[in-house]
């Protein structure tokens, strides 16, 4: 970027909750289900249907609120925002427009420099979600229309524009991301199209007070997509605005093919929504009572949770991040620690050896077959010196696959570690005897030949024998002659 | 007289005691129907063999002595009310061919008592109309006099009671849409408060304003029909979950103390001197039975029928949006393309005070005119909530003409939009209000029309103004049934 300028940009986000039923009737919000087969008359917009709100949908909308430290407003309104789309079954959608749930809330971001920032949410509000057109391709006169996802209640979540980077719009996004998922309102699937993101971007000069003319990027839907999208336009913007031309307000949509942002539709031709309160709706009532109880059954967030993995288990920072960037994660680390004491250890493995095997075979935290107590249980083995880190590696995948406790596969496989010191010294002694030649080499000062004793010895104890006890029996050993 | 001259009460005993069956009283009324209907065009559709059927139910269930009010009374819904498996069209050629998948809440509630539905009533399309001329299927004729209007827009519902068609119906009001014809066709009619009666399965006209009301031949078949639909349903977040009262428990208890109110802004320039004597005649009647009548004032009156063009205009421009030719009803596709399949469909679907409506509606809640037109008439309507609310602190009812003319002649008011919209100025402001009326027969003209007097009570309190109505009605003993 031109120093000169800076970028402004803003994000919408869409995030679809999981809730089981529909925001205004009591269809199912699965998702992969054959078309139309998820309607009824509401859904479908017959002639004389009339919405419903779904309460667990206000509870969700309340708990972003809380965690996004927003205000909730004891009383809000739906309102209908008209437009013509075959997706849109009544020609309207439900959403909220002057009284949104949710206002005036913030997160605050990491950014590349290390630093922390804050964002601001303007609002968040509920909405209800389009239908699919299934365009059959060349040939074809028809589109097909499938009102399955039609009534799926999202959550709209406007930030203020406070991000002057690409990198701190992912950043925003991702933790936003993080927020929805950890509160278990949203399921962050990003290709199914859980959470959609679009961007308001401007540039202007840096100190201008004033804002530039933004372009409101749609259709980007990865987190490198955003980073791209927002990276091209700003680019864009700069470029016509140096080349003596100016930045018209429009709508642009991402092609994630080229990279590139292209013309929608301009100022002229936006949508007048002609948005009015839904006279089929009562307000939506919240009380100080309800803001409470759902309050109490927040989880504990992100943030929080780094912050007590680091103070009181005592891990690092970094560790404490990786840990608590998924809830599922942390909540198998926790039971892990929790069965034994050393959170350090269970730390290790679970960021080592649980993650690679979930991503080797293509798991997720959530399907790991290894039960945290098992890992725990095997985690003490180490500890209380039963087997060696390297055994352990053995029983981890034998535990993974055949889904038995650490003690019985040792005990089966008789892999426990050997530190009676009679036993290894009688190994030491057939060792060293069996090879004169490096026990010479050893004692005229060639020190890296008790590597080459070290490795017999355990090969001959098929790695079993306690390592420390080896160095100090070896060490001694071939000191004496 | 003939069994379907009788009122639902009345049936009721003959069916109960057997001296009639379902079967043999809904024959009657199939062979009215099929009679007199070519005259007066109530019906949009006859449902014989449905019909037959449920009367054939509603016999079993009266010989297993398991009868309620309704079993195997023959009554005809409003085209407006979804029927399930019977085509629905509100009146409108754009949703000719539609056949619901669903029973709204009252059509359900009418056939768990297994009611006999005799058919789908003729309307002004969508509801929008005073004269029953706005209808895809020709217009309902008075059965008091064939060359004048039913009014409307629940023209068939008042025109098929009064002509003894069906022993009683279910209009919806929006603006007088059961009043006003009730008045012009000498029958009873009960617009009930706001959120009285569920509105699910009711196609939507103006969301805020529309509620479903019976139309009978006295007002004690009123109140039977309003119990049985009344009360709160899941399905609409607009219903109110208040216990509803027993109605026709309370109907007898007579109106002595009972203070009436008489607004001075409801006796206008225009209105029809058979009118005023027919409201005097009905004052003097109640003073004798006991009622103070008390002069009030709802100052707001005048801008009531403004208010009410722009909001319900408002609210039915996005109500009717889904008509789009997609999913159901009349597509016009000419192939050429989606924007010019919605513009044929739209603009050859609907008529044209429909479409005149959406036009209006449209405007209003156009970005740069909202504040100046839906939020103007929105504060207007509070203050016309607060006239009511002030009236009601002096008085128990208040009683006003219903229109301010007896039904006029077909054709009249037709390229005259706002002498039309002007025929409702005496209903409207109750809808605004939410409030609960009462429309029912007073008098005659002196050619012989009937002529209706609007009894407007307090939000939920049906119970005293169908008390009021039916002393006056015992009182006055007017003559019930047309020249047919």
């Amino acid at each position: 970027m031109t120093s000169r300028y800076e970028a402004v940009i803003g994000l919408e986000v869409h995030t679809q909750l999981t809730t089981s039923t529909k925001i205004f009737c009591g269809c199912s919000t699965a998702f992969g289900a054959p078309p139309n087969s998820h309607t009824c008359p509401v859904c479908l917009g017959l002639p004389g249907a009339l919405p419903v709100l779904n309460r667990t949908v206000v509870e969700y909308a309340i708990r972003a609120g809380l965690a996004t430290r927003c205000t909730i407003a004891p009383r809000s309104i739906f309102a209908r925002k008209n437009y013509f789309y075959p997706d849109l079954p009544k020609g309207y959608q439900i959403s909220q427009f002057e009284l949104p749930i949710c206002t005036g809330g913030h997160m605050e971001i990491e950014t590349t420099a290390g630093g922390r920032k804050t964002i601001g949410i303007t609002r968040i509000h509920m909405e209800e979600d389009a239908g699919k057109l299934i365009h059959p391709g060349e040939g074809s006169r028809f589109s097909h229309v499938d009102l399955n996802r039609a009534g799926t209640p999202l959550l709209e979540i406007v930030s203020e524009p406070d991000m002057r980077s690409s990198d701190e719009a992912v950043a925003y996004l991702r933790k936003l991301h993080q927020t929805v998922v950890y509160l278990g309102i949203c399921d962050g699937n990003l290709e199914e199209g859980s959470f959609r993101c679009d961007a308001n971007v401007s540039v202007r000069l840096r100190g201008a007070e004033k804002l530039g003319t933004r372009a409101e990027l749609k259709n980007i839907n990865s987190f490198r997509f955003v980073k791209q999208a927002i990276e091209y336009e700003i680019e864009r913007q700069i470029d016509l605005i140096e080349s003596g031309g100016a930045v018209v307000q429009e709508t642009r949509l991402f092609d994630s093919a080229s990279g590139v942002t292209r013309s929608m539709r301009g100022k002229e031709e936006a949508h007048d929504y002609r948005y009015f309160p839904d006279p089929d709706l009562v307000p939506v009532i919240v009380s100080e009572e309800w803001i409470q109880s759902v309050r109490g059954t927040l989880p504990e967030l992100p943030d929080a949770k780094i912050e007590r993995f680091a103070s009181d288990l005592g891990l690092s920072r970094q560790d404490a991040e990786v840990l608590a960037a998924d809830r599922a994660l942390a909540d198998y680390f926790e039971a892990c620690a929790a069965a034994h004491n050393n959170p350090k250890g269970c730390a290790n493995w679970v960021m080592g050896e649980v993650i690679r095997v979930l991503n080797e075979s293509g798991q997720t935290i959530a399907s790991c077959p290894l039960p945290p107590e098992n890992l725990a249980g095997m985690v003490k083995r180490i500890d209380d010196g039963t087997i060696s880190g390297k055994i352990a590696k053995t029983v981890f995948l034998e535990m993974w696959k055949s889904g038995k406790k650490a003690d019985r596969i040792i005990e089966e496989k008789g892999l426990r570690q050997v530190t009676d010191s009679g036993a290894i010294e009688k190994v030491v002694d057939e060792i060293i005897a069996a090879n004169p030649e490096q026990a010479a080499q050893y004692r005229s000062g060639k020190e890296k030949v008790f590597g080459f004793f070290v490795g017999q010895v355990m090969k001959a104890s098929k790695g079993k024998a306690n390592p420390q006890a080896v160095n100090d029996i070896l060490k001694q050993k071939l000191a004496q002659d | 007289m003939e069994t379907t001259g009788l009122t639902i009460h009345e049936m009721r005993d003959l069916l109960d005691t057997g001296k009639i069956s379902a079967a043999e009283l809904t024959g009657s009324f199939l062979r009215r129907i099929h009679e007199l209907d070519t005259r007066i065009n109530a019906f949009i559709r006859v449902t014989k063999e449905q019909a037959e059927e449920a009367a054939r139910r509603a016999d079993r269930r009266i010989r297993e002595g398991n009868s309620t009010l309704l079993t195997g009374i023959p009554l005809a819904l409003k085209d407006i009310f979804v029927t399930e498996g019977i085509e629905t069209t509100c009146a409108s050629n754009i949703l000719k061919g539609f056949v619901p998948p669903y029973d709204g809440t009252v059509v359900r509630r009418l056939r768990e008592q297994d009611a006999v539905f005799l058919g789908k009533l003729n309307m002004d399309e969508f509801a929008m109309g005073s004269s029953n001329e706005n209808s895809a299927f020709g217009p309902v004729r008075n059965p008091w006099d064939e060359t004048r209007v039913s009014g409307g827009s629940s023209g068939g519902s008042a025109a098929a009671v009064a002509a003894c068609m069906a022993a009683g119906s279910l209009g919806t009001d929006t603006g007088g849409s059961i009043r006003q014809p009730a008045s012009h066709c000498g029958v009873v009619g009960l617009k009930p408060t706001y959120g009285r009666v569920s509105r699910y399965g009711v196609i939507a006209y103006a969301s805020s304003l529309d509620q479903v009301g019976p139309l009978a031949r006295d007002v004690e078949d009123c109140s039977l029909l309003l119990q049985a639909v009344a009360g709160y349903d899941p399905h609409d977040s607009t219903s109110v979950s208040l216990p509803v009262p027993d109605y026709r428990g309370s109907l007898k208890n007579g109106v002595k103390g009972m203070r009436i109110g008489c607004p001075k802004e409801y006796f206008i320039d225009g209105l029809d001197a058979d009118v005023i004597a027919s409201i005097r005649t009905a004052l003097d009647r109640y003073r004798h039975l006991g009622a103070e009548i008390v002069d009030i004032t709802l100052p707001h009156t005048d801008y009531a029928v403004a208010c009410y063009y722009v909001i319900a205009t408002a609210e039915a421009s996005s109500n009717l949006a889904r008509y789009d030719g997609i999913r159901f009803g009349q597509r016009i596709d000419d192939g050429g393309g989606l924007i010019e399949m919605y513009r044929n469909t739209r603009a050859r679907g609907f008529g044209a005070e429909v479409k005149r409506r959406i036009m209006l509606g449209t405007f209003a809640l156009s970005s740069g005119y909202y504040d100046a037109y839906y939020l103007k008439a929105q504060k207007i309507r509070t203050l016309i909530r607060e006239d009511f609310a002030a009236a009601f602190d002096q008085v128990d009812a208040v009683l006003t003409p219903v229109a301010p003319t007896p039904a006029f002649l077909l054709g009249e008011k037709m390229d005259d939009p706002l002498q039309m919209y002007l025929s409702d100025i005496f209903t409207i402001p109750v809808n605004l209000a939410g409030t609960c009326a009462i429309s029912l027969p007073c008098g005659f003209s002196a050619e012989g029309l009937p002529i209706g007097m609007q009894l407007i009570g307090k939000p939920f309190a049906e119970e005293t103004i169908l008390r009021a109505a039916w002393a006056f009605e015992q009182e006055a003993g007017i003559r019930k049934g047309p020249p047919l």
